[in-house]
């Protein structure tokens, strides 16, 4: 293959990994930027969604589209409970303290895994994509579910930015970020906000399994991997910054996907950890973040 | 006159220090009164103790017939007490118009309340969407003032509304003050500096270590300047 058509394809692969990335890591993202949480847990959230979509495809019958689409309503809601559990019994007892809460998220993390491992096993297992079509582009084929993924992460990232943006929750949720005293001195129930803040993360997290499982495959270890490159968006972008989360998620993606091809993954890893490192260095709070004042 | 609010023996807490003892004053309706003392006296401590934020380890503050310290810190300013604080924390990075929004979600006023709460402070029309991190002080105090407003609050409290501004936007602040005394609203009112109170409060209570040593009206302060020596320290 020509190096041009070698590059589009490699940026192809990097969308898809990007988009899912910028789901996954403004969950995290929101958590931090409104709960001061650190969630070491919200890559268990993910494996959660995959794990559950492939539970919920196998168990519905009829054409693949059928369990897909119940796998995205219900998986993303089944994590969305567990998180709102684990923010009631675990996180509001903490008082959300931040190192606090790190230590609990990582007993999270362990317990969710640990479930996984018991209830589903160790096998990594495929989900049956919902249509198999494969675009042909005049230099190679295509899989337009992969393309789809790209455009249903943008749609998620559009409505979440509606919300926040435009509507009075988003205005609650911002002004709980900004001042959380404040906030309740002005009616704001500081705590069902960030209960619902926090199963909004893990929901993201679980609608990005979702998208990517039939790509990849559901396995009880693979939050790890999630988890790391949201840290590395987050911290590049800016918390709390849904621009920033989107832009560098794009960054990550694209060049994680560039280089992989081209080059090996682990060259990739190294230039998104030197990335990281360049930004802590000369702009800790991130390319959109705000300046500690 | 019926008091708008009353704390009986409030005792309150930051970790182990205790900061108010048996603190005790009541707001009569419609009256203006001030709380002065030094720094580290427990005035801003007692008006958080009024909106839950800090909450009462014990006494009681009544809002009328309604016992505060039996509600969440969120239902406070919907039982009708608005807070304006030290330093205006306003929400920096929104506009006016969402800080404003702000406070009228707070008991679910309509945009009517706003508009009657903007002509008090017209120039906040002409900053509506801008960003509240970049009004000047006195604007950003007036904006605080607006949002706290929006409640149609029966009791404001506001906690050094005079701090840093120029002499200017300080009798500004008192003309709104006293305007709102007019409407009706019972106001307490912390400062430091007595210059900056006698000409709209009606009585002053003396706070010190967390006690209220003494409440006396205004015009027994005119007449024994020394009260204030002794309890703020300056004259």
């Amino acid at each position: 293959m020509a190096f041009g058509p070698h590059l589009l394809l490699a940026a192809l692969e990097g969308l898809v990994q990007a988009a899912v990335l910028a789901l996954t890591a403004l969950g995290l993202s929101l958590v931090f930027g409104v709960m001061r949480v650190v969630n070491v847990a919200h890559g268990e959230f993910f494996m959660l969604g995959a794990v559950l979509a492939w539970g919920v495809t196998t168990a519905v019958s009829g054409h693949p589209a059928l369990g897909f689409a119940a796998a995205l309503v219900v998986a993303p809601l089944a994590v969305g409970a567990v998180a709102l559990l684990s923010e009631r019994l675990v996180l509001r007892r903490l008082d959300y303290n931040p190192e606090a809460t790190i230590v609990a998220t990582i007993g999270l993390l362990y317990i969710l895994q640990q479930a996984a491992l018991t209830f589903y096993g160790p096998e990594a297992r495929p989900v049956v994509p919902p249509f198999n079509i494969r675009l042909q582009l005049p230099w190679f084929g295509y899989s337009a579910y992969k393309l789809s993924v790209i455009g249903a992460s943008a749609v998620v990232l559009a409505a979440t930015w509606f919300v926040l943006a435009r509507t009075r929750i988003g205005l609650v949720m911002r002004a709980t970020q900004y001042d959380r005293e404040i906030a309740t001195a002005f009616g704001i129930p500081v705590e069902r906000v960030y209960a619902g803040v926090f199963a909004l993360g893990a929901m993201l997290a679980a609608v990005a399994a979702v998208l990517i499982v039939p790509i990849s495959q559901a396995h009880y270890l693979m939050g790890a991997d999630p988890l790391l490159l949201s840290f590395i968006v987050v911290i590049i972008g800016g918390l709390g910054s849904l621009r920033g989360t989107v832009v560098a998620a794009l960054l990550i993606g694209l060049s994680d996907g560039i280089v992989s091809v081209f080059f090996s993954p682990t060259l990739a890893k190294i230039i998104a950890t030197l990335a990281v490192a360049l930004v802590l260095v000369f702009r800790p709070q991130g390319l959109f973040g705000q300046a500690a004042r | 006159m019926p008091d708008a609010l009353r704390l009986t023996d409030v005792d309150a807490f930051y970790g182990q220090i205790q900061v108010l003892r048996g603190l005790a004053f009541e707001l009569r309706a419609g009256e203006v009164l001030c709380l002065l003392g030094r720094n580290g006296a427990g005035k801003t401590t007692a008006l958080k103790a009024i909106m839950g934020l800090v909450p009462a380890a014990a006494g009681s503050i009544r809002l009328g017939d309604l016992e505060l310290t039996d509600l969440p810190a969120h239902e406070v300013p919907k039982a009708g007490v608005a807070y304006v604080p030290q330093g205006r924390r306003l929400f920096a990075e929104l506009t006016v118009a969402e800080n404003i929004e702000i406070g009228l979600n707070a008991r679910k006023k309509g945009p009517a309340v706003a508009e009657s709460v903007l002509t008090l402070f017209p120039i906040l029309r002409e900053r509506w969407r801008q960003r509240s991190g970049t009004l000047s002080g006195g604007e950003q105090q007036m904006l605080a003032m607006a949002r706290a407003l929006c409640l149609e609050p029966a009791v404001l409290l506001l906690d050094e509304p005079t701090e840093g501004l120029m002499p200017s936007m300080i009798a500004r602040i008192r003309d709104t003050v006293a305007e709102l005394r007019g409407r009706g609203v019972s106001t307490v009112l912390v400062e430091q500096r007595v210059d900056a109170v006698l000409p709209v409060a009606d009585r002053v209570a003396f706070i010190e270590n967390g006690r209220n040593r003494e409440t006396v009206d205004v015009a027994r302060l005119r007449a024994e300047p020394e009260l204030v020596r002794r309890y703020v320290g300056v004259g």
